[in-house]
């Protein structure tokens, strides 16, 4: 069974077009991989699908907006997993 | 359909929020400029207004959902379809499916029939987003209530039903 990371950067790499061995956990999808927000929406729809998830981006971005977190937390891969996590176990709790 | 007001549904013939599905219709102008040029002497409906047709049912379904308190903007269209020539005078059925609600955005499936046949099909993503001026969010309202949406204005249909509209269906539009 494929970890979350991999998961992600799977659907990464067919959503943009972008070689699977460049996405790393470390990656940041904007600064790194250049991943735009209307490219971001594929992912967010394909990462909600895959995970019967709904990821909140617009309380991210208002995080973000407000100054209460960095595009750190929510968009460098490894940490774009761990928040997927919680929101897997949040739903099965 | 009022091209020169880039209104490309005529009513909404059935909304069911439950279901997450809309049908409206659109009759195509006998006589327009646009059909001086696209094209002469073989007048078609072009096919990015079909798609304009296809975006207007499905913001619609999205504005519904979101109470009208929401507005959706078209974001993207993929897997887009023409089959059949749409010419001047068709009476189009507009359908469209609300299959995914994300967090700031949304992803329907529309499509177009006519006489029961499919005519074009796509996918599109909306962006939703809070009504971007107090002048917008009710000139929408007045949209769903004037006479192109005659009967019982959506507005007017919201307020009385808030809170009960995932349980049952929506067929407050009827003909003008």
């Amino acid at each position: 069974m494929s970890s979350t990371f991999d998961t992600i950067a799977n659907i990464i790499a067919e959503t943009c077009d972008i070689p699977r061995d460049s996405i790393k956990p470390e990656s940041h999808a904007i600064n790194d991989l250049g991943i735009d927000s209307l490219d971001f929406l594929d992912i967010a729809f394909a990462i909600d699908k895959a995970f019967g998830i709904k990821l909140p981006l617009e309380q991210w971005t208002q995080e973000v907006n407000d100054g209460k977190a960095t595009t750190d937390q929510y968009f460098v891969l490894e940490n774009l997993s761990a928040r997927i996590d919680e929101l897997v176990a949040a739903k099965g709790a | 359909m009022r091209l020169e007001y880039f209104q490309l549904i005529d009513r909404i013939v059935d909304l069911k929020l439950a279901d997450r599905k809309i049908a409206t219709e659109a009759t195509v102008p006998t006589t327009n400029t646009i059909f001086e040029g696209h094209f002469p002497g073989f007048p078609l409906m072009p096919g990015v207004l079909l798609i304009e047709a296809m975006a207007q049912t499905s913001g619609w379904l999205v504005v519904a959902v979101n109470q009208f308190e929401r507005m959706a903007f078209l974001a993207a269209v993929k897997d887009a379809k023409f089959r059949m020539f749409v010419t001047p005078g068709h009476k189009l059925s507009v359908q469209a499916s609300l299959i995914h609600e994300g967090s700031g955005y949304a992803i329907t499936r529309a499509s177009i029939l006519l006489d029961g046949k499919p005519i074009c099909d796509a996918t599109l993503t909306l962006r939703v987003l809070d009504f971007p001026n107090a002048e917008m969010k009710l000139r929408m309202r007045e949209a769903a209530d004037t006479s192109r949406f005659s009967g019982r204005g959506a507005g007017q249909w919201l307020s009385e039903h808030a809170g009960r509209l995932d349980h049952r269906g929506w067929n407050c539009f009827v003909s003008r």
